[in-house]
C-alpha cells in the first residue's frame, strides 16, 4: 500500500507571548518572554509565583458568552486557535467531505480548573452533593475536539490524545498516520491547556517541577543555562491543519510544509524523571528519522523539548550527539519555551509551529536567557542562544516528552513546488 | 413584577445568555429559549440556590416555562 503524503495548509496559535500566528511569530523572533506574575488568583503563598499567562486576552471577542460558558479554558484556548487555522487554511465548509475531516487533538490534563473549582465548592458545602451538570462534560481532556467538531461539522475521526508534555505531538502523528492511510482527507490537530490554576501551580510546585526564580519571572525560564532551576507553567493552544497532499493541490491550498514521519518511544524508566542517558530519547529520534525515510545528517534544525529543568534539558542534549553523532554540531538546536513557558499538552502543537514558521521565513527563533554555560553542556552544539539565527532549512525536528517517560518526535520538510 | 419573577428572570438572562425582553411568563426553557438538558437542570440548581429551597427531580420535570418556575418558587416560599 502506497502511503499519502501529509502537508500543512493552516496554522493558529493562542500563546503567552502572541493570540495569532502574526503575534506569536513577531515575538519569537524578538525574544519576547511570556512569563510574569500570576494575575489569575493569589498566588502570595506558592513557592512559585509568577507563570506564562496569555496577555488581553478576552473570550468574548471570540466566543459568544452563553457558548463560553459551557466551556473549560482550555477548551476555549482550542477554539480560537481551530478557528485562526480553519480560516487559514482556507477550507471551504460547504465544500469539504465533512466525513473526511477529523479532529485529534492533544491536552495533557484537560480542565483542571474545573475540577478544582467544582471541588472546591463541594468542599464548602456540607456534604450535600451539588455539582454542575456541566462539571464532567467541561471537564474531561476530550471536550475540545468535540466542540471543535460540532462548530463546524467535522464527522471524521474525534478524540484526544493524553501523554502530558507530549499530548500534541502525539495527535499530530496519528493524523499523520490516518491520512497517510488513505481514512481522511483533513485533520485538524494541535493542543490546548489551562492548567495556570492553585490546583496546577501547587501540584507541579510540589513536584519540585518548577522554577521558583520570583524576582525575576522573565528570565526564569533559561533552557541550557547553568542556572536553570525547573520550567515555567504557560497555557495557550496551537492547531495545526494537516491534509493530503493531493486533496491541498487540487483546491489550490498554501502549502506550509510537508509532515514526513513521527517517531514515538517511552522511557520505562520513572514516573517523572528524564532517563539520564536518555535511552528513550534517543530512540523517539531514530523512530522519526526511520519513519520519515531521512538520514541523520539531513536534519537542519531542532526545536528541543528543552523546559529548563537540569535533568531534562542535559539528557536530551547528549541524546542528540548520541543519534546524529559529528553532525549535531551543524543543527540549528533551539528551545522556544525560552520564551513561551511550558504549555504542557500544547507545547507540541507550538513548538512545531515554530518550526515551520522558521522553516517559511529562514530564521530561527533564539533560546533567550542564556548567560550561565554549563559545563555538562557540549559547547560545539549550536543551542542558537540569545539572537535568532539566519538559516535555511530544508528538514525540522521537534521533540516533546511527558512524564510518564512518553517521548514523541515530529519532522517537518521543506515543500519546493 | 414580583421579587421572586425579577430573581427568577435574572437567572436566567444569565445563564442562558438570552435578552431580558425574550424571558416572557410564557417562554419555554427548551423551545424558546435556546436550553439544553444540561443547561436546564443548571438553572434549576440554581434556582435552588438563590432561593433556598429544594426541588425534587419529579418535580423539577415539569418546570418548563418561566412561569412555572415563579408559580413552584412562590408556592415554595410560601
Amino acid at each position: 500500500m502506497q502511503l499519502k503524503r501529509v502537508v500543512v495548509t493552516g496554522l493558529g496559535a493562542l500563546t503567552p507571548i502572541g493570540n495569532n500566528i502574526e503575534e506569536y511569530w513577531n515575538a519569537l523572533i524578538n525574544g519576547v518572554s511570556g512569563a510574569a506574575p500570576v494575575t489569575y488568583y493569589d498566588a502570595a503563598k506558592f513557592k512559585t509565583r509568577f507563570a506564562c499567562e496569555l496577555k488581553g486576552f478576552k473570550v468574548n471577542d471570540y466566543i459568544d458568552r452563553k457558548e463560553a460558558r459551557r466551556m473549560d479554558r482550555f477548551t476555549q484556548y482550542g477554539i480560537v486557535a481551530s478557528d485562526e487555522a480553519i480560516a487559514d487554511a482556507n477550507l471551504n465548509l460547504d465544500e469539504v467531505n465533512k466525513l473526511r475531516v477529523g479532529v485529534i487533538w492533544g491536552a495533557g490534563i484537560g480542565g483542571l480548573e474545573t475540577f478544582q473549582n467544582e471541588v472546591l465548592n463541594f468542599a464548602a458545602g456540607d456534604g450535600t452533593p451539588r455539582f454542575n451538570p456541566f462539571f464532567i462534560p467541561k471537564m474531561i481532556p476530550d471536550i475540545a475536539p468535540g466542540l471543535i467538531s460540532i462548530k463546524n461539522g467535522f464527522m471524521g475521526p474525534n478524540y484526544t490524545t493524553v501523554s502530558a508534555c507530549a499530548s500534541s505531538a502525539n495527535a499530530m502523528i496519528d493524523a499523520l498516520n490516518y491520512i497517510r492511510l488513505g481514512t481522511c482527507d483533513v485533520i485538524v490537530t494541535g493542543g490546548s491547556e489551562a492548567a495556570v490554576t492553585i490546583a496546577g501551580m501547587g501540584g507541579f510546585n510540589a513536584m519540585h517541577a518548577l522554577s521558583t526564580r520570583n524576582e525575576s519571572p522573565e528570565t526564569a525560564s533559561r533552557p541550557f543555562d547553568a542556572e536553570r532551576d525547573g520550567f515555567v507553567l504557560g497555557e495557550g493552544a496551537g492547531a495545526i491543519i494537516l491534509e493530503e497532499y493531493e486533496h491541498a493541490k487540487a483546491r489550490g491550498a498554501k502549502i506550509y510544509a510537508e509532515v514526513i514521519g513521527g517517531g514515538m518511544s517511552s522511557d520505562a524508566h520513572h514516573m517523572t524523571a528524564p532517563h539520564p542517558e536518555g535511552i528513550g530519547v534517543i530512540a523517539v529520534m531514530k523512530n522519526c528519522l526511520e519513519n520519515a525515510g531521512i538520514k541523520p545528517e539531513d536534519v537542519d534544525h531542532i526545536n528541543t523539548h528543552g523546559t529548563s529543568t537540569p535533568l531534562g534539558d542535559v539528557a536530551e542534549l547528549k541524546a542528540i550527539s548520541e543519534v546524529f553523532g559529528d553532525h549535531a554540531k551543524n543543527i540549528n538546536i533551539n528551545s522556544t519555551k525560552s520564551m513561551t513557558g511550558h504549555l504542557l499538552g500544547a507545547a507540541g502543537a507550538i513548538e512545531s509551529i515554530a518550526s515551520i514558521l522558521a522553516m517559511e521565513n529562514g530564521i530561527i527563533p533564539p533560546t533567550i536567557n542564556h548567560s550561565n554555560i554549563d559545563k555538562n553542556i557540549n559547547p560545539d552544539l549550536n543551542l542558537t542562544l540569545n539572537k535568532p539565527q539566519h538559516r535555511e532549512i530544508k528538514i525540522a525536528m521537534s521533540n516533546t516528552f511527558g512524564f510518564g517517560g512518553h517521548n514523541a518526535c515530529v519532522a517537518f520538510k521543506k515543500v519546493d513546488d | 413584577m414580583s421579587d421572586i419573577a425579577s430573581r427568577v428572570k435574572a437567572i436566567i438572562v444569565d445563564k442562558l445568555g438570552v435578552d431580558d425582553n425574550e424571558v416572557t411568563t410564557e417562554a419555554s426553557f427548551t423551545n424558546d429559549l435556546g436550553a439544553d438538558s444540561l443547561d436546564t437542570v443548571e438553572l434549576i440548581m440554581e434556582f435552588e440556590k438563590e432561593f433556598d429551597i429544594q426541588i425534587p427531580d419529579d418535580q423539577a420535570e415539569n418546570i418548563g416555562t418561566v412561569g412555572q418556575a415563579i408559580s413552584y418558587i412562590e408556592e415554595a416560599k410560601k
